[in-house]
Protein backbone atom coordinates (compact mmCIF):
# COMPACT_ATOMS: atom_id res chain seq x y z
CA UNK A 1 0.00 0.00 0.00
CA UNK A 2 1.29 3.31 -1.13
CA UNK A 3 0.39 6.36 1.03
CA UNK A 4 -0.03 9.98 -0.79
CA UNK A 5 2.44 13.05 -0.11
CA UNK A 6 -0.20 14.79 2.13
CA UNK A 7 0.01 11.27 4.39
CA UNK A 8 4.24 11.68 3.84
CA UNK A 9 3.90 15.42 4.66
CA UNK A 10 2.21 15.11 8.08
CA UNK A 11 4.75 12.57 9.47
CA UNK A 12 7.31 15.15 9.12
CA UNK A 13 6.84 17.11 12.40
CA UNK A 14 7.88 21.36 12.65
CA UNK A 15 10.98 21.59 13.69
CA UNK A 16 12.47 19.12 12.42
CA UNK A 17 15.78 18.60 10.29
CA UNK A 18 14.58 17.79 6.46
CA UNK A 19 17.61 17.04 3.79
CA UNK A 20 16.35 18.09 0.47
CA UNK A 21 18.04 17.42 -2.95
CA UNK A 22 19.15 20.36 -5.52
CA UNK A 23 16.76 20.97 -8.66
CA UNK A 24 18.79 18.45 -10.81
CA UNK A 25 18.35 15.16 -8.56
CA UNK A 26 15.43 14.11 -6.92
CA UNK A 27 12.59 17.17 -5.36
CA UNK A 28 9.40 15.73 -4.36
CA UNK A 29 7.62 19.24 -4.70
CA UNK A 30 3.86 17.02 -4.37
CA UNK A 31 5.44 16.43 -0.93
CA UNK A 32 6.35 20.53 -0.69
CA UNK A 33 3.43 21.45 -1.25
CA UNK A 34 1.49 19.05 1.18
CA UNK A 35 3.81 21.08 3.42
CA UNK A 36 3.15 24.17 2.92
CA UNK A 37 -0.72 23.29 2.99
CA UNK A 38 -0.49 22.19 6.14
CA UNK A 39 1.53 25.35 7.56
CA UNK A 40 4.64 23.65 8.33
CA UNK A 41 7.08 25.65 10.84
CA UNK A 42 10.74 25.63 12.33
CA UNK A 43 11.77 23.18 9.49
CA UNK A 44 15.52 22.94 9.65
CA UNK A 45 16.72 22.37 6.34
CA UNK A 46 20.06 20.43 4.71
CA UNK A 47 21.19 20.96 1.25
CA UNK A 48 22.51 17.75 -0.74
CA UNK A 49 25.05 19.74 -0.61
CA UNK A 50 22.66 22.72 -2.37
CA UNK A 51 18.99 23.63 -2.32
CA UNK A 52 16.85 25.51 -4.95
CA UNK A 53 13.15 25.78 -5.45
CA UNK A 54 11.85 23.34 -2.99
CA UNK A 55 13.71 25.74 -0.29
CA UNK A 56 12.78 28.73 -1.58
CA UNK A 57 9.47 27.40 -1.69
CA UNK A 58 9.08 26.28 1.85
CA UNK A 59 11.04 29.51 3.07
CA UNK A 60 8.40 31.49 1.02
CA UNK A 61 5.07 30.06 3.01
CA UNK A 62 7.32 30.32 6.24
CA UNK A 63 7.89 26.92 6.78
CA UNK A 64 11.81 27.26 7.62
CA UNK A 65 13.70 28.40 10.63
CA UNK A 66 17.24 27.38 9.14
CA UNK A 67 19.51 25.92 6.28
CA UNK A 68 22.67 24.23 6.14
CA UNK A 69 23.79 24.34 2.63
CA UNK A 70 26.76 24.85 0.10
CA UNK A 71 24.48 27.28 -2.02
CA UNK A 72 21.22 27.93 -2.45
CA UNK A 73 19.72 29.82 -6.01
CA UNK A 74 17.39 29.08 -8.30
CA UNK A 75 20.25 27.78 -11.02
CA UNK A 76 20.37 29.81 -14.20
CA UNK A 77 17.29 31.93 -12.91
CA UNK A 78 19.90 33.55 -10.50
CA UNK A 79 19.11 33.77 -6.64
CA UNK A 80 16.62 32.22 -4.89
CA UNK A 81 14.37 35.21 -4.72
CA UNK A 82 12.53 34.38 -0.59
CA UNK A 83 15.66 33.27 0.42
CA UNK A 84 17.08 36.09 -0.05
CA UNK A 85 14.72 38.30 1.34
CA UNK A 86 14.47 36.17 4.84
CA UNK A 87 18.27 36.32 5.25
CA UNK A 88 18.01 40.11 5.01
CA UNK A 89 15.05 40.42 7.32
CA UNK A 90 17.02 37.55 9.49
CA UNK A 91 14.28 35.52 10.04
CA UNK A 92 16.09 32.06 8.74
CA UNK A 93 19.47 31.11 9.97
CA UNK A 94 22.15 29.94 7.29
CA UNK A 95 24.84 27.59 8.23
CA UNK A 96 27.24 27.81 5.42
CA UNK A 97 28.81 25.40 3.95
CA UNK A 98 30.86 23.62 1.30
CA UNK A 99 29.75 20.89 -0.95
CA UNK A 100 32.63 18.10 0.24
CA UNK A 101 31.84 19.22 4.19
CA UNK A 102 27.81 18.18 3.43
CA UNK A 103 28.79 14.83 1.69
CA UNK A 104 31.47 14.44 4.40
CA UNK A 105 29.28 15.02 7.40
CA UNK A 106 26.25 12.36 5.38
CA UNK A 107 29.38 9.98 5.32
CA UNK A 108 30.22 10.07 8.80
CA UNK A 109 26.97 9.61 9.88
CA UNK A 110 26.16 6.63 7.02
CA UNK A 111 29.36 4.78 8.86
CA UNK A 112 27.95 6.10 12.42
CA UNK A 113 30.53 8.14 13.30
CA UNK A 114 30.87 11.63 15.24
CA UNK A 115 33.57 12.89 12.16
CA UNK A 116 34.92 12.67 8.97
CA UNK A 117 38.50 14.42 7.92
CA UNK A 118 38.06 16.83 4.87
CA UNK A 119 41.24 17.80 2.36
CA UNK A 120 40.94 20.95 1.02
CA UNK A 121 39.20 23.69 2.71
CA UNK A 122 42.08 25.38 4.67
CA UNK A 123 42.95 28.67 3.49
CA UNK A 124 39.01 29.51 2.98
CA UNK A 125 37.47 32.11 5.18
CA UNK A 126 34.61 29.36 5.46
CA UNK A 127 36.22 27.73 8.55
CA UNK A 128 36.47 31.05 10.19
CA UNK A 129 32.51 30.91 9.90
CA UNK A 130 32.38 27.15 11.02
CA UNK A 131 33.13 26.83 15.01
CA UNK A 132 31.67 23.32 15.27
CA UNK A 133 34.74 22.33 12.52
CA UNK A 134 37.45 21.06 14.06
CA UNK A 135 41.58 22.00 12.78
CA UNK A 136 44.19 20.27 13.84
CA UNK A 137 47.14 18.15 12.82
CA UNK A 138 46.51 14.73 10.87
CA UNK A 139 47.56 11.93 13.36
CA UNK A 140 49.05 9.89 10.74
CA UNK A 141 51.09 12.88 8.49
CA UNK A 142 51.03 15.68 10.60
CA UNK A 143 49.59 17.70 8.09
CA UNK A 144 47.00 20.11 8.66
CA UNK A 145 43.86 18.77 9.02
CA UNK A 146 40.10 19.64 8.84
CA UNK A 147 37.63 17.66 10.70
CA UNK A 148 33.55 17.87 10.28
CA UNK A 149 31.50 16.77 12.13
CA UNK A 150 28.27 14.13 11.85
CA UNK A 151 25.23 15.11 9.74
CA UNK A 152 21.87 12.83 10.73
CA UNK A 153 19.05 14.91 9.55
CA UNK A 154 15.82 13.76 10.78
CA UNK A 155 14.51 13.34 7.20
CA UNK A 156 15.58 12.70 3.90
CA UNK A 157 12.79 13.59 1.09
CA UNK A 158 12.75 13.25 -2.26
CA UNK A 159 11.05 11.97 -5.77
CA UNK A 160 11.86 9.06 -7.78
CA UNK A 161 10.96 7.34 -10.90
CA UNK A 162 10.16 3.92 -9.30
CA UNK A 163 9.31 2.03 -6.09
CA UNK A 164 7.96 -1.60 -5.72
CA UNK A 165 5.24 -3.17 -3.53
CA UNK A 166 7.81 -3.52 -1.31
CA UNK A 167 8.93 -0.01 -0.79
CA UNK A 168 12.64 -0.39 -2.25
CA UNK A 169 12.91 2.82 -4.49
CA UNK A 170 15.08 3.00 -7.64
CA UNK A 171 17.28 6.32 -7.98
CA UNK A 172 19.62 5.07 -10.98
CA UNK A 173 22.52 7.36 -10.66
CA UNK A 174 21.10 10.07 -8.38
CA UNK A 175 23.28 8.25 -5.50
CA UNK A 176 23.31 11.36 -2.98
CA UNK A 177 19.62 10.14 -2.30
CA UNK A 178 21.68 6.77 -1.86
CA UNK A 179 24.04 8.39 0.66
CA UNK A 180 21.43 10.58 2.28
CA UNK A 181 19.29 7.91 2.54
CA UNK A 182 21.67 5.91 4.76
CA UNK A 183 22.55 8.94 6.98
CA UNK A 184 19.05 10.11 8.02
CA UNK A 185 17.03 8.76 10.34
CA UNK A 186 13.63 8.38 8.25
CA UNK A 187 13.24 8.68 4.63
CA UNK A 188 10.40 9.48 2.32
CA UNK A 189 10.06 9.51 -0.94
CA UNK A 190 7.63 10.01 -3.74
CA UNK A 191 7.71 8.25 -7.01
CA UNK A 192 5.97 8.51 -10.62
CA UNK A 193 4.91 4.46 -10.47
CA UNK A 194 5.12 1.97 -8.42
CA UNK A 195 5.56 -1.28 -10.55
CA UNK A 196 4.80 -5.45 -10.01
CA UNK A 197 8.55 -6.48 -10.45
CA UNK A 198 10.77 -7.05 -7.27
CA UNK A 199 13.58 -4.16 -7.78
CA UNK A 200 16.47 -6.23 -5.93
CA UNK A 201 15.83 -9.29 -8.04
CA UNK A 202 17.31 -8.32 -11.18
CA UNK A 203 21.39 -6.45 -10.32
CA UNK A 204 20.31 -3.80 -12.69
CA UNK A 205 17.58 -2.29 -10.86
CA UNK A 206 18.99 -3.34 -7.48
CA UNK A 207 22.41 -1.62 -8.63
CA UNK A 208 20.71 1.85 -8.66
CA UNK A 209 17.84 0.87 -5.91
CA UNK A 210 17.61 2.27 -2.38
CA UNK A 211 16.46 -0.89 -0.15
CA UNK A 212 12.77 -0.60 1.74
CA UNK A 213 14.99 -1.23 4.93
CA UNK A 214 15.86 2.85 4.62
CA UNK A 215 12.41 3.74 3.45
CA UNK A 216 9.92 4.84 5.92
CA UNK A 217 6.95 5.49 3.57
CA UNK A 218 6.64 5.63 -0.12
CA UNK A 219 3.65 7.68 -1.82
CA UNK A 220 2.13 7.58 -5.18
CA UNK A 221 2.85 11.01 -7.08
CA UNK A 222 2.61 11.45 -10.90
CA UNK A 223 4.68 14.29 -12.26
CA UNK A 224 5.63 14.57 -8.49
CA UNK A 225 8.72 16.48 -9.34
CA UNK A 226 7.79 19.76 -11.54
CA UNK A 227 7.86 21.69 -12.17
CA UNK A 228 11.81 20.83 -11.74
CA UNK A 229 11.52 17.88 -13.45
CA UNK A 230 12.91 14.63 -13.06
CA UNK A 231 15.90 13.06 -15.03
CA UNK A 232 14.90 10.64 -18.23
CA UNK A 233 11.56 11.91 -17.09
CA UNK A 234 10.27 15.28 -18.11
CA UNK A 235 12.18 18.22 -17.86
CA UNK A 236 11.83 21.34 -16.12
CA UNK A 237 8.93 23.60 -16.78
CA UNK A 238 10.96 26.41 -17.57
CA UNK A 239 8.09 29.20 -17.97
CA UNK A 240 7.14 28.35 -14.81
CA UNK A 241 10.16 28.71 -12.85
CA UNK A 242 10.67 31.88 -14.46
CA UNK A 243 7.36 32.97 -13.79
CA UNK A 244 7.83 31.65 -10.10
CA UNK A 245 11.63 33.90 -9.99
CA UNK A 246 9.49 37.31 -11.50
CA UNK A 247 7.05 36.96 -8.56
CA UNK A 248 8.97 36.05 -5.75
CA UNK A 249 11.04 39.09 -5.85
CA UNK A 250 8.02 41.01 -4.13
CA UNK A 251 6.48 39.26 -1.18
CA UNK A 252 2.39 40.04 -2.23
CA UNK A 253 3.22 38.71 -5.41
CA UNK A 254 4.93 35.84 -4.27
CA UNK A 255 1.99 35.21 -2.16
CA UNK A 256 -0.74 35.06 -4.99
CA UNK A 257 1.91 32.92 -6.46
CA UNK A 258 2.09 30.27 -4.12
CA UNK A 259 -1.89 30.34 -3.47
CA UNK A 260 -2.07 29.77 -6.76
CA UNK A 261 0.23 26.70 -6.86
CA UNK A 262 -1.36 25.18 -3.47
CA UNK A 263 -4.97 25.95 -5.60
CA UNK A 264 -3.61 24.09 -8.90
CA UNK A 265 -2.63 20.28 -7.28
CA UNK B 1 26.31 39.60 -19.25
CA UNK B 2 29.06 40.11 -21.88
CA UNK B 3 28.26 40.72 -25.42
CA UNK B 4 28.20 37.62 -27.97
CA UNK B 5 31.77 37.93 -29.72
CA UNK B 6 32.90 38.96 -26.68
CA UNK B 7 31.87 34.98 -24.47
CA UNK B 8 33.08 33.46 -27.78
CA UNK B 9 36.77 35.10 -27.40
CA UNK B 10 36.33 33.43 -23.97
CA UNK B 11 35.10 30.83 -24.80
CA UNK B 12 38.23 29.95 -27.29
CA UNK B 13 40.83 31.17 -24.39
CA UNK B 14 39.72 28.24 -22.16
CA UNK B 15 39.48 25.90 -24.66
CA UNK B 16 42.98 26.36 -25.48
CA UNK B 17 44.06 25.94 -22.01
CA UNK B 18 42.09 23.49 -21.89
CA UNK B 19 44.37 21.28 -24.28
CA UNK B 20 45.90 17.77 -23.71
CA UNK B 21 44.49 17.27 -20.08
CA UNK B 22 42.52 14.49 -19.35
CA UNK B 23 40.07 15.50 -17.00
CA UNK B 24 37.36 18.54 -16.87
CA UNK B 25 34.79 19.44 -14.70
CA UNK B 26 32.36 21.98 -14.81
CA UNK B 27 29.97 23.32 -11.97
CA UNK B 28 27.21 25.26 -11.43
CA UNK B 29 26.73 28.51 -12.69
CA UNK B 30 29.41 28.10 -15.58
CA UNK B 31 27.94 28.74 -18.93
CA UNK B 32 31.33 29.91 -20.53
CA UNK B 33 33.72 27.01 -19.31
CA UNK B 34 31.12 24.57 -19.93
CA UNK B 35 31.01 25.99 -23.78
CA UNK B 36 35.04 25.83 -23.50
CA UNK B 37 35.57 22.76 -21.81
CA UNK B 38 33.19 20.68 -24.34
CA UNK B 39 34.83 22.78 -27.32
CA UNK B 40 37.82 21.53 -26.26
CA UNK B 41 36.36 17.98 -26.11
CA UNK B 42 35.23 17.68 -29.22
CA UNK B 43 38.52 19.17 -30.91
CA UNK B 44 40.86 17.14 -28.96
CA UNK B 45 38.68 13.61 -30.48
CA UNK B 46 37.02 12.80 -26.68
CA UNK B 47 39.90 14.06 -24.62
CA UNK B 48 39.56 15.55 -21.92
CA UNK B 49 36.72 14.30 -20.65
CA UNK B 50 33.92 16.60 -19.45
CA UNK B 51 31.75 16.46 -16.45
CA UNK B 52 29.16 18.89 -16.28
CA UNK B 53 27.38 19.61 -13.19
CA UNK B 54 23.39 19.03 -14.17
CA UNK B 55 23.63 17.32 -17.64
CA UNK B 56 22.56 14.16 -18.16
CA UNK B 57 24.34 13.67 -21.60
CA UNK B 58 27.67 15.10 -20.45
CA UNK B 59 28.36 13.71 -16.99
CA UNK B 60 30.28 10.42 -16.78
CA UNK B 61 29.73 9.92 -12.89
CA UNK B 62 27.49 7.18 -11.14
CA UNK B 63 28.16 8.09 -7.31
CA UNK B 64 26.02 10.86 -6.44
CA UNK B 65 27.56 14.38 -5.75
CA UNK B 66 30.22 13.39 -3.89
CA UNK B 67 31.98 11.97 -7.06
CA UNK B 68 33.57 14.52 -7.93
CA UNK B 69 34.91 15.89 -4.92
CA UNK B 70 36.69 12.56 -4.38
CA UNK B 71 37.80 12.67 -7.79
CA UNK B 72 39.75 16.25 -6.99
CA UNK B 73 41.00 14.85 -3.60
CA UNK B 74 42.85 12.06 -5.26
CA UNK B 75 44.18 14.07 -7.94
CA UNK B 76 42.17 12.59 -10.91
CA UNK B 77 40.21 16.11 -11.72
CA UNK B 78 42.69 18.34 -14.03
CA UNK B 79 40.75 21.47 -14.22
CA UNK B 80 37.60 23.10 -12.80
CA UNK B 81 36.48 27.16 -13.01
CA UNK B 82 35.32 29.55 -10.64
CA UNK B 83 33.99 32.62 -10.88
CA UNK B 84 32.90 35.15 -8.03
CA UNK B 85 31.42 37.96 -7.14
CA UNK B 86 34.57 39.77 -6.75
CA UNK B 87 38.18 38.40 -7.55
CA UNK B 88 41.02 40.27 -6.62
CA UNK B 89 44.45 41.36 -7.48
CA UNK B 90 46.03 37.93 -5.60
CA UNK B 91 43.76 35.68 -7.23
CA UNK B 92 41.06 35.13 -4.73
CA UNK B 93 37.83 34.88 -4.93
CA UNK B 94 34.45 35.54 -3.34
CA UNK B 95 31.14 33.47 -3.88
CA UNK B 96 29.66 34.47 -0.45
CA UNK B 97 28.46 37.84 -0.39
CA UNK B 98 29.92 41.65 0.49
CA UNK B 99 30.54 42.75 3.85
CA UNK B 100 32.04 42.13 6.64
CA UNK B 101 32.15 37.84 7.16
CA UNK B 102 29.19 37.26 9.48
CA UNK B 103 27.23 40.51 8.88
CA UNK B 104 27.24 40.54 5.43
CA UNK B 105 25.25 42.96 3.79
CA UNK B 106 24.33 41.26 0.35
CA UNK B 107 24.80 37.33 0.30
CA UNK B 108 25.18 35.66 -3.22
CA UNK B 109 24.15 32.09 -3.77
CA UNK B 110 26.70 30.67 -1.50
CA UNK B 111 30.43 28.89 -1.64
CA UNK B 112 29.42 25.65 -3.52
CA UNK B 113 32.53 23.27 -3.38
CA UNK B 114 35.19 26.22 -4.45
CA UNK B 115 36.65 26.46 -0.94
CA UNK B 116 37.88 22.63 -1.62
CA UNK B 117 38.14 22.33 -5.05
CA UNK B 118 40.58 25.70 -5.05
CA UNK B 119 43.06 23.98 -3.08
CA UNK B 120 42.72 20.71 -4.95
CA UNK B 121 43.11 20.80 -8.57
CA UNK B 122 45.44 21.77 -10.15
CA UNK B 123 44.38 24.19 -13.09
CA UNK B 124 41.47 26.68 -11.57
CA UNK B 125 40.42 28.97 -14.60
CA UNK B 126 39.03 31.95 -12.89
CA UNK B 127 36.62 33.55 -15.44
CA UNK B 128 34.23 37.05 -14.92
CA UNK B 129 31.78 37.66 -17.65
CA UNK B 130 31.14 41.46 -16.48
CA UNK B 131 35.24 42.86 -16.21
CA UNK B 132 34.26 46.15 -14.21
CA UNK B 133 35.94 48.10 -11.15
CA UNK B 134 33.17 46.35 -8.53
CA UNK B 135 33.72 42.75 -9.35
CA UNK B 136 37.53 43.00 -10.03
CA UNK B 137 38.46 44.49 -6.29
CA UNK B 138 42.23 44.83 -4.55
CA UNK B 139 41.27 42.47 -1.68
CA UNK B 140 38.07 40.33 -1.24
CA UNK B 141 35.35 40.72 1.57
CA UNK B 142 35.52 37.15 1.91
CA UNK B 143 37.90 34.63 1.08
CA UNK B 144 35.89 31.68 -0.36
CA UNK B 145 39.38 30.54 -1.86
CA UNK B 146 43.06 32.00 -1.66
CA UNK B 147 44.53 32.29 -4.89
CA UNK B 148 47.66 30.43 -5.87
CA UNK B 149 50.48 31.49 -8.31
CA UNK B 150 50.09 30.54 -12.00
CA UNK B 151 46.22 30.81 -11.46
CA UNK B 152 44.29 32.14 -15.22
CA UNK B 153 41.33 34.68 -15.17
CA UNK B 154 39.61 35.49 -18.48
CA UNK B 155 37.48 38.27 -18.23
CA UNK B 156 34.66 39.43 -21.10
CA UNK B 157 37.85 42.44 -21.80
CA UNK B 158 41.19 40.74 -21.18
CA UNK B 159 43.23 37.65 -19.80
CA UNK B 160 45.54 37.83 -16.68
CA UNK B 161 47.42 35.55 -14.91
CA UNK B 162 48.93 35.67 -11.39
CA UNK B 163 52.71 35.81 -11.27
CA UNK B 164 55.02 37.18 -8.07
CA UNK B 165 52.15 37.33 -5.76
CA UNK B 166 49.56 39.34 -8.37
CA UNK B 167 47.42 38.97 -11.59
CA UNK B 168 49.57 40.61 -14.31
CA UNK B 169 47.52 41.21 -18.10
CA UNK B 170 48.70 38.72 -20.39
CA UNK B 171 46.45 39.64 -23.52
CA UNK B 172 43.26 42.17 -24.26
CA UNK B 173 40.50 41.07 -26.75
CA UNK B 174 39.54 43.07 -29.94
CA UNK B 175 37.94 46.28 -28.75
CA UNK B 176 40.48 46.93 -26.15
CA UNK B 177 44.25 48.38 -24.59
CA UNK B 178 45.99 47.73 -21.72
CA UNK B 179 44.34 51.39 -20.88
CA UNK B 180 40.77 50.67 -21.25
CA UNK B 181 41.26 47.51 -19.70
CA UNK B 182 42.81 49.35 -16.19
CA UNK B 183 40.24 51.74 -16.10
CA UNK B 184 37.80 49.01 -15.76
CA UNK B 185 39.39 46.93 -12.80
CA UNK B 186 39.07 47.58 -9.31
CA UNK B 187 43.62 46.39 -8.48
CA UNK B 188 46.82 47.88 -9.95
CA UNK B 189 48.35 45.45 -12.14
CA UNK B 190 51.41 45.12 -14.23
CA UNK B 191 51.37 43.81 -17.92
CA UNK B 192 53.53 41.32 -18.98
CA UNK B 193 56.17 42.10 -21.57
CA UNK B 194 55.05 39.73 -24.10
CA UNK B 195 51.13 40.90 -24.09
CA UNK B 196 48.78 41.54 -27.25
CA UNK B 197 45.51 41.07 -28.60
CA UNK B 198 43.57 37.69 -27.25
CA UNK B 199 43.45 35.61 -30.14
CA UNK B 200 39.75 35.01 -31.40
CA UNK B 201 37.77 32.06 -31.52
CA UNK B 202 39.20 29.80 -34.02
CA UNK B 203 36.91 28.58 -37.34
CA UNK B 204 37.01 24.98 -36.03
CA UNK B 205 36.08 25.57 -32.63
CA UNK B 206 33.01 28.21 -33.78
CA UNK B 207 31.64 25.18 -35.89
CA UNK B 208 31.65 22.93 -32.67
CA UNK B 209 29.26 25.20 -31.18
CA UNK B 210 26.97 25.81 -34.01
CA UNK B 211 27.00 22.02 -34.28
CA UNK B 212 27.31 19.30 -30.98
CA UNK B 213 28.56 21.89 -28.13
CA UNK B 214 25.46 24.21 -28.84
CA UNK B 215 23.08 20.85 -28.23
CA UNK B 216 24.86 20.42 -24.91
CA UNK B 217 24.54 23.76 -23.85
CA UNK B 218 20.76 24.20 -25.06
CA UNK B 219 20.05 21.01 -22.21
CA UNK B 220 21.99 22.82 -18.88
CA UNK B 221 22.00 26.54 -20.24
CA UNK B 222 19.56 27.28 -22.51
CA UNK B 223 19.15 31.06 -22.11
CA UNK B 224 22.99 31.05 -22.58
CA UNK B 225 22.87 28.98 -25.57
CA UNK B 226 20.18 31.34 -26.98
CA UNK B 227 22.78 34.16 -26.64
CA UNK B 228 25.48 32.67 -28.27
CA UNK B 229 23.30 32.10 -31.70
Amino acid sequence: MTATPAELAALIPDGATLALAPDYSGCSLATIRELVRKGASGLRLVGLPQLGLQADLLIAAGCVAGVETAAISLGELGLAPAFDRAWRAGSVTVTESTCPAIHAGLTAAEKGVSHLPLAGVIGSDLVGLRPDWRLGPDPFTGEPGLLVPAIRPDFLLFHAAVADRSGNVWIGVRRELMLAAHAARRTLATVEEVVAHDLLADDLWAAGTIPALYVERVATAPAGAAPVGLRNRYGPDRAWLAAYAEAARDPASCKTFIDAWLRDG
Amino acid sequence: MAEPERLLVMIGVIARLLRGLRHVAVGASSPVPAAAALVARELGRGRPTVSILGSETSNPFTDGGRELFDCAAQGRLDAFFLSGAQIDATGAVNLLGLGEPGRMRRRFMGNFGAPYLASLVPNVILFRTDHGVRTLVEKVDFVTAPGVEGRWLVTDRAVFRRQAGRLRLVSWHAGEMAETVRAATGFAFETAHDAGETPGLEAAAAAQLRGPVGAVLREVYPAFAAQLT
